[in-house]
């Protein structure tokens, strides 16, 4: 089935327009109230199947897919690698055919590989939502983190939000550059030559190669984390070393000429990217992103669940 | 009446004063159907009904005292008709005390028509609690039900045609107030 307004998927932030990511946070702001009710559901997709697909291991955002889809009623079946026919040999494309025979009405994907969400998007009927294909993009958690800036920081356009850390293999720095600029935010970006991107001068953002530099600048800080095996990988000299660089600890804060926003798409490195006593203080949204992330992805599955745009048309008469 | 709305032009069916006094009314007899304003609560569903229960209360802490109890419903979550028309993009707030448990529950609408719009909203007031009893009250009543619900308050009877619109207008959102019968098709 095709939504009038998002088309059959949600695969990225990159092809979508402002007005579209802009309809999914107005979609998500009512539906945050959902999640305080003592009866947690609502009947919008009753009668829907969705398959949770993940060919990665991830706690939280398959978590928040399946809260999101069983607060609007819909059935839900996971799927992991482990113990699947994958890892019998069967293809990606197989696997997803196979749970379309059985009649489903969407696919939610998350894929080591980019790109993994779109080739199975362009293969079956059932609509295809990305939760995290390679270092390409990780499209529901841009709008959660876009609600959760715009609840903090109101209206983004012209807000001065930095994305700290390593930006090259983020598919969340990815879909936040997207997201943010397309909301007429400016962006910066700040650690590590290694871990930014080697056109990252061209995109149109402010590069900040210290992150005291960032503090003085920014409204809000996404902080990524920092993916451990890079140390192996030879990006970063060592954890120490970096926390002491490029790390976002209560000291430097305190220099910042503002409040500033904490933001961080988890798991955290406690005492690498981000100290304890910053993560846990009183300018963290952290828990807030994981909230509306829930909000967030109601939207999206709400939004794509709809029927055919004609009629959709004449329904808002 | 009903010439010039097939003429295209509106048809006004109460104009800003009558309204008032209906409204008026009708909170008179609200009060009445409950005896009185205990565990009273007015839900408004999304957009125009949240404002007329916001006026029918003001004309009963007006009458009675004190200040009754309000509430905002928005059903789009529970509609039936997801799958053949599509979702409607904008998703209104609700907000109704946690729970109703016990408490005399009067829904508040603009216009009562098909009533698919009272059966989904008597629906999601189920996942809030267990009213003691739940009373509706709308503006105006333009037949053509297709389920068999009635209101217990209504402002004004109208008999429209399928190819007429019946809106209410409210001062806050549309600048003008009354109810005004239109073509379907035409600009309202």
């Amino acid at each position: 089935m095709n939504s009038p307004v998002l088309g059959k998927d949600l695969l990225g932030l990159e092809e979508l327009s402002a007005e579209q990511i802009r309809l999914i946070l107005d979609t998500a702001e009512p539906l945050k109230e959902i999640s305080e009710r003592t009866i947690k559901k609502v009947p919008a997709l009753r009668g829907m199947t969705i398959v949770n697909l993940f060919f990665e291991p991830s706690t939280r955002t398959r978590i928040s897919f399946e809260f999101a889809e069983k607060r609007l009623s819909a059935d839900t079946v996971n799927v992991a690698v482990a113990g699947s026919s994958v890892s019998k040999g069967e293809t990606l494309v197989d696997t997803a055919r196979n749970l379309e025979a059985m009649k489903i009405d969407m696919v939610v994907i998350r894929h080591g590989s980019s790109g993994a969400a779109r080739f199975l998007a362009d293969r079956i009927e059932s609509n295809v939502v990305n939760a995290g294909d390679g270092t390409h993009e990780h499209p529901t958690q841009g709008l959660l983190d876009l609600l959760t800036l715009r609840d903090h920081l109101g209206d983004l356009k012209g807000k001065r939000v930095c994305i700290c850390g390593d930006v090259l293999h983020s598919r969340v720095a990815r879909s936040n550059l997207w997201g943010l600029k397309k909301l007429g935010a400016e962006v910066g970006v700040c650690g590590p030559r290694s871990l930014l991107p080697n056109a990252i001068d061209e995109m149109g953002v402010t590069v900040f190669d210290r992150i005291e530099e960032a503090i003085q600048w920014a409204e809000a800080l996404n902080i990524l984390r920092l993916q451990l095996e890079r140390m192996q990988g030879g990006y970063i000299p060592s954890l120490r070393e970096y926390n002491r660089v490029f790390g976002v600890t209560r000291e430097r804060l305190d220099r910042a000429p503002r409040d500033i926003v904490i933001m961080h798409p988890g798991p955290m490195n406690r005492g690498v990217e981000i100290d304890s006593d910053v993560a846990d203080g009183p300018h963290s949204v952290i828990l807030d992103q994981v909230t509306n992330g829930v909000a967030v992805r109601m939207a999206v599955l709400y939004l794509l669940a709809g029927g055919r745009p004609e009629l959709a048309e004449a329904a808002k008469g | 009446m009903s010439q010039g709305s097939q003429s295209g032009k509106p048809t006004v069916v109460l104009d800003a004063r009558s309204m008032g006094r209906t409204l008026r009314r009708m909170a008179d007899e609200v009060v009445e159907l409950f005896s009185g304003t205990d565990d009273l609560i007015l839900v408004g569903i999304q957009r125009r009904g949240v404002q007329l229960a916001e006026r029918i209360a003001a004309f009963i802490d007006e009458r009675e005292g004190g200040s009754v109890a309000r509430g905002a419903l928005d059903i789009t979550l529970y509609r039936d008709d997801l799958q053949t028309i599509g979702p409607r993009p904008v998703v209104g707030k609700t907000s109704l005390p946690l729970s109703l448990d016990g408490r005399n529950v009067v829904i508040v609408d603009d216009v009562l028509y098909t009533g698919r719009t009272v059966r989904a909203a008597m629906d999601e007031l189920a996942d809030f609690g267990r009213p003691a009893r739940i009373a509706l009250a709308v503006l105006v009543d333009r037949g053509g039900r297709e389920l068999p619900i009635h209101a217990d308050v209504v402002g004004k009877v109208v008999q429209a045609a399928s190819h007429l619109r019946v809106d209410v207008q409210i001062s806050d959102l549309d600048g003008d107030e009354g109810v005004i019968i239109v073509p379907r098709d035409g600009e309202g």
